[in-house]
């Protein structure tokens, strides 16, 4: 719990973490809140074709799309899919990636290899791509689209974990627990791990917000959860036909993905500030 | 010697990481529960018909010798013939090929031309009104959905302006065909009009597809020069008297720079990538929207055609940087 407060104390030090903060935190208000929230909370599923395409106003906050749904609680319930794509792709990296990056990174021998090996040749290809033809493959729905990030986004796990579990082997502390007599799984679950989780939070952090934009992407590819799914990048694949008359279509989707990833971007640089004292000293020195 | 050494040793890595790129997209293809030859066949086929042509696309045989029949035909060239339109892969990716060079070259150039000296002059006059603007460029370039920012900018430039045309490469003829790229053929014919009308056309898939890049740059740079700023060589060459223009636009680039070269490595993925939904965008003919086209017709072969082309894309200029790295830093060399 200590810890915890303490990086909490930090993180609010730092503005743009703090800023970070702030929008990943209205954006789970805005998930958790949607049916309390939204101004017509019916209308994910119902359609209004008198309604279609009307600007933002009084009682449409922000303007209506081509089925007359309310685009305002469109994008609130539309939050839910996104942390939902987010959360569970970036979890199902962190349990593929960590235990293969520790048992690589603990282990040296052939298993090591390639292991890491078939890690590289993932990050050799731009995780758009494989994720392509990956959600192409299996057709496009919610829980593909997830499967496709997860399979590209592993790797990256993977390799910090690696990285640092390597990095660490060579510390005093390490070689003498094993002397002791510790088991390897005891010595990489209880004193291995708990020092790289900075590397790992930092990382499943950035993750969160690359995912979510992968995923918009290929949501606006048609490659997403299909329709009636208030997916974000599909909403402004839809707005096309309609612009640039209703150019709220297209800009209110597009602004929620910025500053979601915008969220997850700051507070990543954050903790990175907060959780590794060898980059906030350099960081002292160099930004004054 | 070194450099050579080091040119085969990468080249050996290439093969293998080539060969399970190929397996990955090879397991994608054909061991997911979908069946291929039953898309192929379409809804109207008959059991007996599907059958027939399993056994005519050989998917019939054992998982193993499918592979490596696919991994001689890549060899040879042969992608396999696209299910839509029914022209080998090879044959309609390499005439896309220029569209997506042009693009994302351009691209390039413009990130690195506007994007290192930027990262520079943020790094000099820190905590400045530029260094704070020039933040908000960084941090919103990697958080922006590039589909979104190419959409917005058709609203303001092309829909509203009027200044550029909405997409396409080049409305009426293209100039002629010399080595692929527009831009590159109106300068050596001499058609001047020609070349800014493509031009116009590039401008604004240019910029959506530069945007995260210079964003990326910007933020190397920045940090790769306060890092040099701090060491001892610089701080001895100032004690000498050295004027600081040269300290700073010889020793101290040249030192931020070296990492900033592998940076264009990973900045070229980020490029690659974005090429994909940018061209989608702007109904740019590159290799890009043939990928996306064949999302939409299922075109199964043309998808993996695609993704081993950009896969291996990527390989061989990771390669190149890795070689630019060591021309470039003298360390390199010596270790």
């Amino acid at each position: 719990m200590n810890a915890l407060w303490f990086v909490l104390t930090r993180l609010a030090r730092d503005r743009s973490a703090l800023i970070g903060l702030v929008l990943i935190a209205l954006l789970v208000v805005c998930a958790v809140l949607a049916p309390v929230l939204s101004t017509h909370p019916d209308d994910v599923f119902e359609l209004h074709p008198s309604e279609r395409l009307r600007a933002p106003s009084g009682s449409h906050w922000l303007g209506t799309d081509r089925m007359g749904s309310d685009m305002y609680s469109r994008l609130l319930f539309g939050a839910r899919i996104t942390i939902l794509i987010g959360v569970i792709a970036v979890g199902a990296s962190l349990a593929i990636g960590v235990p293969i990056g520790l048992v690589a990174g603990y282990h040296h021998g052939w298993v090591s290899d390639s292991l890491m090996r078939v890690s590289d040749i993932f990050l050799a290809v731009p995780q758009v791509v494989l994720a392509i033809a990956i959600a192409q493959t299996l057709g496009p729905s919610l829980p593909n689209v997830i499967l496709a990030l997860s399979v590209t986004y592993w790797p990256w796990f993977a390799r910090v974990v690696y990285a640092e579990t390597r990095a660490l082997q060579k510390e005093i502390f390490v070689e003498s627990t094993a002397a002791l007599g510790a088991s390897a799984w005891r010595l990489t679950l209880l004193h291995v791990l708990p020092n790289i989780a900075s590397p790992i939070i930092v990382r499943a952090s950035i993750g969160m917000g690359f995912t979510i934009l992968t995923a918009a992407a290929l949501g606006f590819l048609g490659l997403g959860p299909p329709p009636p799914t208030p997916e974000w990048g599909r909403t402004i694949a839809e707005s096309r036909e309609f612009l640039p008359d209703a150019w709220w279509y297209a800009t209110a989707p597009g602004l929620a993905i910025f500053l979601t990833v915008m969220g997850f971007n700051l507070l990543g640089d954050g903790l990175r500030d907060v959780l590794d004292p060898r980059l906030r000293r350099s960081r002292a020195v160099s930004d004054g | 010697m070194r450099l050579l050494a080091l040119a085969v040793h990468r080249l050996l890595w290439f093969a293998p990481t080539l060969l399970g790129l190929l397996v990955v997209t090879f397991v994608i293809s054909r061991v997911i529960p979908a069946d291929p030859v039953a898309l192929v066949a379409g809804e109207t086929a008959t059991p007996a018909q599907v059958e027939a042509l399993r056994h005519d696309l050989g998917y019939d045989r054992p998982l193993p010798v499918q592979f490596v029949d696919y991994v001689v035909r890549l060899v040879r060239g042969d992608m396999g013939t696209s299910l839509y339109t029914r022209r080998p892969i090879v044959e309609d990716l390499l005439r896309r090929l220029p569209a997506t060079i042009e693009l994302t070259m351009v691209a390039m150039i413009v990130s690195v031309v506007v994007g290192i000296p930027l990262g520079v002059l943020s790094a000099l006059w820190r905590n400045s009104v530029l260094d704070h603007a020039l933040r908000i460029v960084t941090v919103s370039g990697l958080a922006i959905a590039s589909f979104w920012l190419g959409i917005m900018l058709q609203i303001l430039f092309a829909m509203r302006l009027g200044w550029t045309p909405l997409n396409g490469r080049l409305q009426g003829f293209p100039p002629r065909d010399l080595t692929g790229f527009y831009l590159l053929d109106a300068a050596l014919t001499w058609d001047w009009s020609t070349f800014g009308a493509a031009l116009r056309h590039l401008a604004l898939p240019a910029a959506t597809l530069a945007f995260p890049a210079l964003a990326t740059l910007v933020r190397f740079t920045r940090a790769g020069v306060l890092d040099v700023m701090q060491s001892n060589f610089v701080l001895y060459e100032r004690a000498m008297g050295l004027p600081r223009p040269l300290i700073v636009w010889k020793y101290i680039l040249r030192s931020a720079l070296t990492s900033t070269v592998t940076q264009i490595g990973l900045l070229f993925g980020i490029l690659l990538a974005g090429a994909v939904v940018t061209e989608a965008v702007f109904d740019w003919p590159g290799i890009g929207t043939y990928a996306v086209n064949s999302i939409i017709r299922s075109d199964y072969n043309a998808i993996m055609g695609f993704t081993v082309w950009a896969g291996a894309i990527f390989i061989v200029v990771n390669l190149l940087v890795d070689v630019a790295h060591t021309l470039v830093d003298p360390r390199e060399r010596t270790t």
